[in-house]
């Protein structure tokens, strides 16, 4: 455990300092030249790891103790426990240039599986692991075929053609496929002899009895990883290795690269699989290693696909079991893959495992696994595809969107898989309501996910939906406690947070009167229609304290960005309207989790504004319901984000520049709103429930008042007077207690400056209805062009002029 | 296959963060190529992105194991067991898996799959397609044993000056980075060989 003690001694390691170092590596040298390996050396060494891996810098050990610390790994006597520690500390120095560890045929196998790994965490900086590789294919090579302790090797073996594909030639791979086949096929069948009987012993008692499998019957076939005994020979540890790195083999062993067909032709034999009948086993003998050890394989897959079966005696053993149905499946794949013939006879056996693990919730995993190679093989399977994903989709995440792994193996499969999805993305894209449970419950992680994801959900039709169900994704997260908690599984633990208590909204959550909401937010797919939840919001008010609602709160900021730039690719001029419209009207319907509100609306308030610069003219035809909006806009502080984008997106686009049909009843009407909300901001008062407005809202709202008055003429006289009576306002005493000095004198100083501008009327349509030639991309970010340099430009430029001009 | 291995502290939920999350011991199997990066790099400078990905895995652990933690309502975890003879109940630790994006700290995609016990955290760094009921299952098996070689539930044990035994454990249990198959018989074999190499 973490102690003080254990924090200080960490500590000490850290700082110890090189004089100190020095001191302690000649002691350590002292040790390892005189072959003490005792208790001393072992301390000192344990001592020197932690030195060397507690920091992240760098240390400079002497040269004759790391030399040392080499050479006491090729010790033919030595203990266990020193050569493990001396391979970790130079381990832990590496990458390092000082090091000289070589290849040695002499020393046993358990030490060259130690100088692998001090080699192969050098970085392959001098080919080191391709001389890994080559040195331990000759020690394959060099022993007998049932040698003691080829498994200390094999598993090196497999780092090296996982870390560097096409590292071994042709040949060699050809040689390992060979043993890999004696191995996985013909391990014994008898259980390994205790290492040595003793003198009282029977000879029967000594006899080794048959393997078993995990359910206790004889074994019916040849060994595998699922078949037990008591103890076990070399060669059925080899076949549990063999098994364990074939996949890996399969994918990197060829010289072409990973997962590609042997011989050109193969692609014809896609067409006629259903007609192949591979060749028997008997005939298989015949082929070519590689081909042999694809038959082996697949004989392999079959075997475990039929040991998993059986009901295992021990709890460690059936959870093997679904990793071996998982792994074999993934191997079958990647067989068919490389040779099409497989693909029948993967078939029948995969569909009947299929149609077993459907129906066992403990088996929900492999349901993954499964649904790839249908969809992958898809075509040339002709299996009914569909029904695969209706249950995948349908009943899994509704039922088990509470287990984070499966979750986040459930979206890895979506993400993965979307390449193969082609006819069937809508599917999933109606499934975003199930696909939703599993964000809502498991935030954390799969928030990252999603928005890899949403690209690929976000569709037209959909689009409106989706958006409500993202703004009310909290309030899934707290339904989904609340019917965990009101139908608990018989599992060993809660499920839903035992912290919190919510009886009235557990009650509300079965009162009749709001089953049909319920419904509608546990829905397993999108059904078009969208329903008010606010009645909702206020029912579960209670639960916004649960901490998963909280974390689901802050995760949909992220997801509706996402959200926004997927959807702004797909959508036309009319969702645009409508997507402008939600987000509106949404804005004060939203859960009352705290800090979420607040948070929304600053997402919310950009991308209304990203809406309308991609759809400059949605201005002028939502114009009326831009102005309802603005007139019923209480707790015009609470929404103060918002309201500023719109305010400022009416004085940027209500023009004829952006839209012809702009009419000047339109300006006028904008006008005559915008005053009346400005003079509504200036007069509130801020009270203990009111905040206060912010500055920059006086100041847009000014700001447009002047950019409308530069189009409609009129209205110029009723702005400069408005202008100067908030100038005036600014000025007054009364200002400071609602705004801070600097709020004050920002609406003083833009008072003063748009006033200027409006004395010059043609400047002013100029300056705040630019031309479409004038409005480049750049005029924002210019800081030459910019609107409030402008300004102060032409203030100075009047204020020059006013004492030459009249009046 | 597996990339590193590593066991760091977990900080308790609910109470104030002092200190750092500290990285216990780590192993990393074999080592990702270095980038193409026109500059020559010293050995120096990729063992300190090695640590740092670590470092930067450990603490991501913590915060998924400190959310779960908070989502599910548990009270903070015990920083001291009950006895040093209670069998943490490995099948209801606080568990998980996330995804690392490419460049992010690692130059390829990876999964990280995680348990937490009491104060600390167990995580294996893979490669992108692994099978991961297989890696859960293996982190299980591991955990287990650490927790009871080197009786870690004990009050006042520390696993900082016993790299020797995690080290034999991992050699047998996942050589090389190599998620092995175990059925249970194998692991009980394996399990007695590794307690007559390193008694208690």
């Amino acid at each position: 455990m973490f102690s003080a003690g254990a924090e200080s001694l960490l500590h000490q390691a850290r700082e110890i300092q090189d004089e100190e170092l020095k001191k302690f590596c000649s002691r350590i040298s002292k040790l390892l030249q005189a072959e003490d390996l005792g208790p001393d050396t072992l301390d000192s060494l344990q001592r020197l790891f932690l030195i060397v891996s507690a920091t992240k810098y760098s240390r400079r050990l002497e040269k004759t103790c790391v030399d040392l610390l080499q050479a006491t790994l090729g010790l033919s006597a030595c203990p266990e426990q020193l050569q493990v520690l001396c391979a970790a500390i130079l381990r832990e120095m590496s990458p390092s240039d000082s090091l000289s560890l070589a290849w040695d045929h002499t020393q046993n196998s358990r030490q060259l599986s130690l100088v692998a790994s001090v080699l192969l965490a050098q970085g392959d900086r001098n080919e080191e692991v391709r001389a890994v590789g080559q040195g331990v294919l000759r020690a394959l090579e060099s022993r007998q075929p049932e040698g003691p302790s080829l498994r200390h090797l094999l598993p090196v073996m497999a780092k090296v053609v996982v870390l560097s594909p096409g590292t071994l030639q042709e040949d060699q791979a050809t040689l390992l496929s060979k043993r890999l086949v004696d191995w996985l096929r013909y391990a014994s069948l008898q259980q390994g002899l205790p290492h040595s009987g003793s003198f009282f012993s029977t000879p029967r008692a000594r006899q080794p009895g048959p393997i078993t499998e995990v359910d206790g019957a004889v074994a019916t076939d040849f060994f595998t990883v699922l078949s037990t005994g008591h103890r076990f020979t070399e060669d059925q540890w080899l076949n549990v290795q063999a098994f364990s790195m074939l996949r890996a083999w399969l994918l990197h062993s060829g010289p072409e690269g990973p997962g590609t067909l042997d011989t050109d032709d193969r692609s014809e034999q896609e067409g006629s699989t259903l007609s192949v009948i591979s060749a028997t086993s008997s005939a298989s003998r015949l082929l070519p290693p590689r081909e042999r050890l694809r038959e082996v394989a697949f004989e392999y897959c079959q075997r475990l696909i039929e040991q998993s079966n059986r009901r295992a005696l021990r709890k460690g053993d059936s959870d093997l079991q679904k990793a071996c149905l998982v792994e074999a499946v993934l191997v079958l794949d990647v067989l068919c893959r490389q040779d099409p013939s497989f693909l029948y006879r993967s078939l029948s056996c995969l569909k009947a495992l299929h149609g077993r693990v459907r129906v066992d919730p403990a088996s929900v995993r492999v349901l993954l696994p499964l649904a790839h190679f249908f969809l992958s093989h898809g075509e040339a399977a002709a299996v009914d595809s569909e029904a695969v994903y209706q249950h995948l989709f349908t009943r899994i995440p509704a039922e088990q969107f509470h287990s984070p792994m499966l979750a986040f193996e459930f979206i890895q499969f979506c993400r993965d898989n979307l390449h193969l999805f082609s006819g069937h993305l809508s599917t999933l894209r109606l499934s975003f309501p199930n696909l939703f449970k599993f964000l809502a419950w498991n935030s954390p992680p799969l928030t990252s996910e999603f928005v890899a994801l949403l690209p690929a959900l976000v569709d037209a039709g959909t689009a409106q939906e989706m958006l409500h169900a993202l703004l009310d994704l909290p309030c899934l997260t707290a339904v989904l406690d609340l019917q965990l908690r009101s139908a608990p599984a018989a599992s060993e633990r809660p499920l839903w947070d035992t912290s919190l208590r919510a009886p009235s909204c557990l009650e509300a959550f079965r009162d009749p009167q709001f089953q049909a909401l319920f419904q509608y937010l546990l829905r397993p797919k999108a059904s078009g229609a969208t329903e008010r939840l606010a009645p909702l919001h206020q029912l579960l008010q209670p639960m916004a304290g649960c901490a998963r609602v909280a974390q689901c709160a802050q995760a949909v900021p992220t997801l509706l960005q996402a959200f926004f730039s997927a959807v702004t690719q797909v959508a036309d001029g009319s969702l645009i309207n409508q997507l402008a419209l939600l987000l509106l009207g949404r804005s004060d319907s939203l859960y009352p989790a705290p800090g979420y509100t607040a948070r929304v609306h600053s997402v919310l308030s950009s991308q209304f504004l990203a809406l309308c610069t991609l759809k400059p003219s949605l201005v002028v035809e939502l114009a009326r319901d831009l102005l309802e909006f603005l007139g019923s806009v209480n707790g015009l502080c609470s929404r103060a984000s918002l309201v500023t984008s719109v305010v400022w997106a009416i004085g940027e686009y209500l023009s004829v520049t952006y839209d012809r049909r702009c009419t000047v009843e339109q300006i006028n009407k904008f006008f005559e709103a915008l005053e009346a909300l400005l003079f509504e901001v200036t007069q509130c008062r801020p009270s203990a429930d009111l905040p206060r407005c912010p500055p920059q809202v006086v100041t847009v709202l000014m700001t447009t008042l002047t950019k409308l008055a530069s189009r409609s003429q009129d209205l110029i006289p009723r702005a400069s007077l408005l202008l100067s009576k908030m100038r005036t306002l600014a000025q007054s005493p009364a200002t400071s207690s609602t705004h801070s000095k600097e709020g004050a004198e920002a609406i003083r100083t833009r008072a003063t400056e748009l006033l200027t501008l409006l004395k010059m009327p043609s400047v002013a349509q100029f300056v705040l209805t630019p031309s479409t030639e004038v409005c480049s991309p750049r005029y924002h970010r210019d800081a030459n062009t910019a609107l409030p340099l402008a300004l102060r430009t032409v203030s100075r430029l009047v204020e020059r002029e006013a004492g030459l001009l009249p009046g | 296959m597996v990339h590193a291995f590593l066991i760091h502290t977990l900080r308790a939920p609910n109470t104030e963060d002092t200190g750092l999350c500290r990285v216990l011991y780590s192993c990393v199997f074999g080592a990702e190529k270095s980038p193409d990066d026109p500059r020559p790099h010293g050995a120096e400078r990729d063992r300190l992105l090695r640590k740092e990905q670590i470092l930067a895995v450990a603490r991501q652990v913590e915060s998924m194991c400190r959310l779960q933690q908070q989502a599910s309502g548990r009270p903070p975890m015990d920083l001291q067991p009950q006895s040093s003879d209670e069998q943490v109940p490995l099948h209801e630790a606080p568990r998980g898996a996330f995804r690392l994006a490419a460049e992010n700290p690692f130059q390829e995609p990876r999964t990280v799959v995680w348990l937490g016990v009491l104060s600390l955290g167990f995580a294996l760094v893979l490669d992108a397609h692994e099978n991961l009921l297989l890696a859960e299952g293996t982190l299980r098996l591991l955990t287990r044993l650490l927790l009871d070689h080197l009786r870690l539930l004990a009050p006042s044990t520390s696993l900082l000056l016993r790299a020797d035994r995690i080290e034999g454990i991992l050699t047998r249990f996942l050589p090389h980075g190599q998620l092995l198959f175990l059925n249970d018989q194998f692991v009980q074999v394996l399990e007695k060989e590794f307690s007559a190499a390193w008694p208690r």
